[in-house]
């Protein structure tokens, strides 16, 4: 049936496109009559705007209009209380955009920007996450959905007969979300109708908050998002500037491009909470875990809340009867954090993993063994069996591709000239995943065929997969096949997140496609014109299925030199092993996995928000003070995966990608380091004076 | 948008006079400072001078031996060129050491000499920085200062230069040359940078207008084996967290001449004389070049968050000097 599509390597379609620059993004659309708009950040952290004066922003020649809450075009109060921009005069943080200069020009709309006047009643703020904040509290739950405390057995009794235990607290500071590509949009008016170009990870949820935040139906508004030049979690749900740029183009009446710049990056469009953790792990001497336990404190701001999933990592991940997780939000007078690339698992692993590894030094045995002695057989946390689990397949595979065997255990043994040399391993986990979507698919008279679905493309190469899971659908070449996306006015789908973009929507395309070959087999005599045409939608399906743990696993794999006289660290090896069920298209299934383990050095190593308490805000927030990792911080880096079949997945077996690579990254490196030179760092990044610093390192 | 003037200027004495009648004008070099500063509102000139048609390019061995760098020599172009790479490699390295390879390509000599600190509180005009606006007080001082000075700051200021290159020059004791109204005079490097004092908006010794049109190398052959070792917080495209450029010439194991300068310790190229002064005339073990950066960093006095600077430097200090040292063997 298969005409084996699928598992084949394949370029992304549209990389011709991208590589020689006629690929267009959000603000790249020509268009006559554009205006453009540039944001103004609040310079309060708390308080009221008291006088907002745009005279001298208007003075500037080419600008047009200002927009605040004193004139913006009303909003529904009722759709997301981040979206209700320019409506009330509060603010809840420090670079909130609080007006919009349109213009004629983008260099008058920010210069425009730079010179509106505004006053503002302060408060006294609180800006910074510790364990004994005042405000901390219990949240209702954690995200999306999830119970905010678990507990199983007696942990407290557990842990205190354990004969060994490990009780320590990690930290990691707030991470950026830096897509290549900013926030950014062009809307236009045209007849009571709204258009907008967005980049964003999902539009059919863009057009939905737009309708409803306007108060126009649905069908007038159509959001597209042909290339996206990434998100990283915080383009998920739509954000603040596609309403700015939606207002202004109502007032102005003319269209309007906004961008928002790389320094409106840092806040405004979310950030990855940081996070204070207490592991415990109480085992006895041959290192069976008997107590687990996993406290998790993040921060949320006034606007909303937000609460990071982070110690769920823990729930499901390693066996032990007696069992407790906790998470702590404390509302800062910060922006709003939001997801980033494994929210809730990425922060979680690099507590849990480097504890375990903490617990396998303890009881003196390998790490890698620690956690196939600690495998459940059940998921730990539901009691449902997991649909596939291979997380001792990927150790164990990835041990001997790495060279594991060989391991002096001890820290601080290997030296190579001025490098203390180390090695680490970790477990990582990540939901798979699916949502409702919808799809249809079209036989053409010509031979050809079209699928239509609105999935976005990230980056990622969604398009070309889903293209070849189509193609083997309808048992047709893929070059017959055209395949549309990234459109709202076509069939609705979930966003590009939580790794299950391919899952759902080539679920509904399969359906659509399966449908289509159905019809066709049953038709005689040629096409009409416009083709055949069946459409289909998984709600039914996805709804109906049966409870189970459904998971992808992997295990990162590091080598690392940390200079000893100058704690400058290096990873020189990284190897990960993943169980993702099935790959559909090798070449960009790779980039994916090497792009989280490479965004897992740069969280490890180099990315930290600075936070001044006194202004409230970070004062590291461009490419040249935010370090992200760079090709020359990544030496060598590969990605494989395991074999797997997982018929309880989805029509096409696959359980997502996208961020199980970030998940656990961390925690290798940094239990690496400790391999290398004795130290434990727990708080994140690791930054060389932790280690040059430390009297136990030579 | 806020309107700039621009002019191109092919004369020198054009390009002063430009300077001179315009107190809120500026030389425009490789750009990739000022235009930086621009966007951010941190520099709001009204007028550009662009440099980048004088006859200031050029890479010139001379006579007595040496070579004069034109001002507006391409970070990249100087890199490359054979004398340096043979003659200077401490030179060499630091220009390697820097930026990446496109901001190389633009970055020219004597702006990468005059380029700003990268102090956050500087490029944010949301926060104070005396150095940006006088009086408005050092965010910097009791903020997040991991990365600034550990010598010579003063409560006004904190900021270190960030050139590499320029580090390399005060190590060589490089002489610039610069062209004012008045006429032309030479400045020796190490002067050039000032403290920050109660004035860090006067970040050097060259007054208003001054045109940098060369920056001459004296002979030192024993910058033959010379070094430039940058502890960064990445592999490539950071900014120095502290670094060192030596050059050793011993006889026998006897230190004959010495040159150090440290970076991303103060608000100028730190020259280290005080630890040349322990090295010189003794026989080199690393014990002594120990000693020498105990000698110069005594004076430290680390800000709240980069009291590691000072253990860095001293063990950059010594693995610099060591290396040399055994390469000579
Ligand atoms: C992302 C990034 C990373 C960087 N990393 C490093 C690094 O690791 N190490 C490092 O050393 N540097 C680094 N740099 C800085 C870079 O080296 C400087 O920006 C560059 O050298 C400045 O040279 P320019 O010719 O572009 O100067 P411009 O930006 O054109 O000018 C800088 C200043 O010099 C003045 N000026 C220029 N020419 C003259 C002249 N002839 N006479 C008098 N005044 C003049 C200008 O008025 C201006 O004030 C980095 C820069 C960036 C953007
Ligand atoms: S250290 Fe200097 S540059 Fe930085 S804020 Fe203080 S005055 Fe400004």
């Amino acid at each position: 049936m298969s005409a084996g599509a699928v598992g084949r390597a394949h370029p992304r379609l549209e990389g011709p496109e991208k590589v020689t620059g006629t690929a267009r993004y959000a603000v790249e659309y020509p268009l006559e009559d554009v205006t453009y708009g540039w944001a103004v950040p609040a310079a309060a952290v708390r308080g009221r705007i008291t006088r907002i004066d745009p005279d001298p922003a208007l003075a500037v020649p080419g600008v047009l209009a200002v927009l605040h809450h004193g004139n913006a075009p009303r909003l529904s109060p009722d759709v997301e209380p981040e979206l209700y921009l320019l409506q009330d005069p509060a603010v809840h943080y420090r670079g909130q955009l609080v007006a919009l200069v349109v213009a004629e020009s983008i260099e008058a709309a920010r210069e425009g920007a730079r010179q509106v006047r505004i006053d503002y009643d302060t408060e006294p703020h609180s800006t910074v996450l510790t364990a004994d904040h005042p405000g901390l509290y219990r949240p209702e739950k954690v995200n999306p959905s999830y119970p905010t405390d678990t507990s199983e057995g007696d942990f407290d009794a557990a842990f205190d007969a354990a004969e060994v235990r490990v009780d320590a607290t990690y930290r990691t500071p707030a991470y950026h979300n830096n897509p290549m590509e900013p926030h950014a949009t062009t809307a236009q008016w045209r007849d009571g109708r709204l258009l907008v170009h967005d980049s964003n990870q999902g539009s059919t949820a863009v057009q939905a908050a737009l309708a409803e935040l306007f108060g126009i139906p649905r069908d007038s508004v159509r959001v597209i998002s042909e290339h996206v030049g990434g998100g990283f979690g915080s383009k998920g749900y739509p954000k603040a500037a596609v309403v700015l740029a939606s207002l202004a183009a109502r007032q102005v009446d003319r269209p309007v491009r906004l961008a928002l710049t790389r320094q409106q990056l840092f806040g405004p469009i979310g950030y990855r909470t940081p996070t204070i953790q207490r592991v415990r792990l109480g085992s006895d001497a041959d290192g069976r875990i008997a107590a687990i336990c996993h406290d998790a404190i993040s921060q949320t701001s006034t606007i909303t809340e937000f609460a990071e999933q982070t110690a769920v990592y823990t729930r499901s991940m390693y066996a032990a009867p007696h069992r407790r997780t906790t998470h702590r939000l404390v509302r800062l007078d910060v922006p709003t954090p939001f997801w980033m690339r494994a929210p809730g698992e990425c922060p979680g692993a690099y507590a849990l993993e480097s504890a375990m590894d903490e617990l396998a030094s303890a009881c003196g045995i390998d790490p890698i063994e620690l956690r196939v002695r600690n495998e459940p057989t059940v998921d730990p946390d539901q009691g449902h069996p997991f649909s596939s689990r291979n997380l001792v397949a990927c150790l164990i595979r990835g041990a001997r591709r790495f060279g594991w065997g060989d391991r002096d255990p001890r820290p601080g043994a290997r030296r190579e000239g001025r490098w203390l040399v180390g090695t680490g391993v970790a477990g990582a986990s990540y939901p798979a995943r699916a949502r409702a979507s919808a799809a249809t698919a079209t036989a053409l008279p010509d031979g050809g065929y079209l699928v239509r679905i609105n999935a976005t493309d990230i980056g990622t190469g969604a398009r070309t997969a889903l293209w070849q899971i189509a193609a083997d659908a309808l048992d047709v070449p893929p070059e017959r096949v055209t395949i549309r996306i990234g459109d709202s006015d076509l069939p609705p789908a979930g966003v590009a997140g939580g790794s299950m973009g391919t899952a759902s929507w080539s679920w509904a395309l399969t359906r659509a496609c399966q449908e289509l070959r159905d019809r066709l087999g049953h038709h005689s005599g040629s096409l009409p014109p416009e083709g055949l045409t069946v459409a289909a939608s998984t709600a039914d399906e996805i709804r109906a299925q049966k409870p189970m743990a459904r998971y992808a696993y992997g295990a990162h794999f590091v080598e690392v030199r940390v200079d000893a006289e100058t704690g400058e660290v290096r990873v020189s090896r990284m190897l990960g092993v993943f169980a993702v069920g099935r790959v559909v298209n090798p070449t960009t299934a790779r980039s994916q996995l090497i792009g989280g383990m490479t965004m897992g050095i740069s969280m490890a190593l180099h990315e930290e928000g600075l936070l001044d308490e006194r202004y409230g805000d970070w004062v590291n927030h461009d490419f040249a003070t935010y370090h992200i990792a760079g090709c020359a911080d990544v030496e060598q880096i590969e990605a494989e995966w395991v074999a797997e079949e997982d018929s309880d997945l989805n029509p096409t077996g696959v359980k997502g990608l996208g961020e199980i690579g970030i998940v656990g990254s961390a925690a290798a490196i940094a239990n690496a380091v400790r391999h290398a030179t004795g130290v434990r760092v727990r708080d994140l990044p690791i930054r060389l004076e932790k280690l040059a610093g430390s009297s136990s390192f030579t | 948008m806020r309107e700039f003037r621009y002019r191109r200027p092919t004369d020198v004495d054009e390009a002063v006079a430009l300077l001179d009648a315009d107190p809120d004008a500026a030389y425009l070099a490789g750009g990739t400072n000022l235009v930086d500063l621009m966007k951010l509102g941190v520099q709001r000139p009204d007028l550009l001078v662009d440099v980048n048609r004088l006859p200031l390019g050029g890479v010139e061995p001379l006579p007595e031996g040496g070579l004069r760098v034109g001002a507006t020599v391409r970070n990249s172009e100087l890199a490359a060129h054979p004398v340096v790479r043979r003659d200077y490699p401490v030179l060499a390295r630091a220009l390697l050491a820097a930026a990446s390879g496109q901001v190389r390509n633009m970055a020219t000599t004597a702006g990468n000499l005059l380029q700003r600190t990268r102090c956050f509180y500087f490029q944010d005009t949301g926060k104070a920085c005396n150095k940006r606006d006088p009086g408005s007080g050092c965010a910097a001082r009791h903020g997040q200062n991991r990365e600034l000075a550990i010598l010579d700051w003063s409560e006004e200021c904190v900021a270190t230069h960030p050139s590499d290159l320029a580090v390399a020059l005060a190590a060589l004791d490089a002489v610039v040359e610069v062209a004012e109204p008045e006429g032309t005079r030479d400045v020796p490097f190490v002067e050039l940078h000032r403290s920050p004092g109660e004035h860090p908006e006067r970040e050097t010794t060259l007054r208003r207008g001054a045109l940098i049109t060369a920056v001459r190398i004296p002979p030192l052959p024993a910058a033959r084996r010379s070094a430039y070792l940058k502890v960064r917080d990445r592999a490539s495209f950071a900014f120095a967290v502290g670094s060192v450029a030596a050059v050793l010439d011993l006889d026998g194991d006897v230190v004959r001449d010495v040159r150090l300068a440290y970076g991303a310790v103060a608000h100028r190229p730190w020259r280290a004389y005080r630890a040349e002064a322990e090295l010189r005339g003794r026989p080199f073990t690393p014990e002594l070049a120990g000693q020498a950066a105990d000698a110069e960093l005594a004076a430290a006095r680390p800000l709240r968050h980069n009291g590691f600077k000072v253990p860095l430097i001293r063990a950059v200090t010594v693995r610099a000097l060591t290396e040399l040292a055994e390469s000579r063997r």
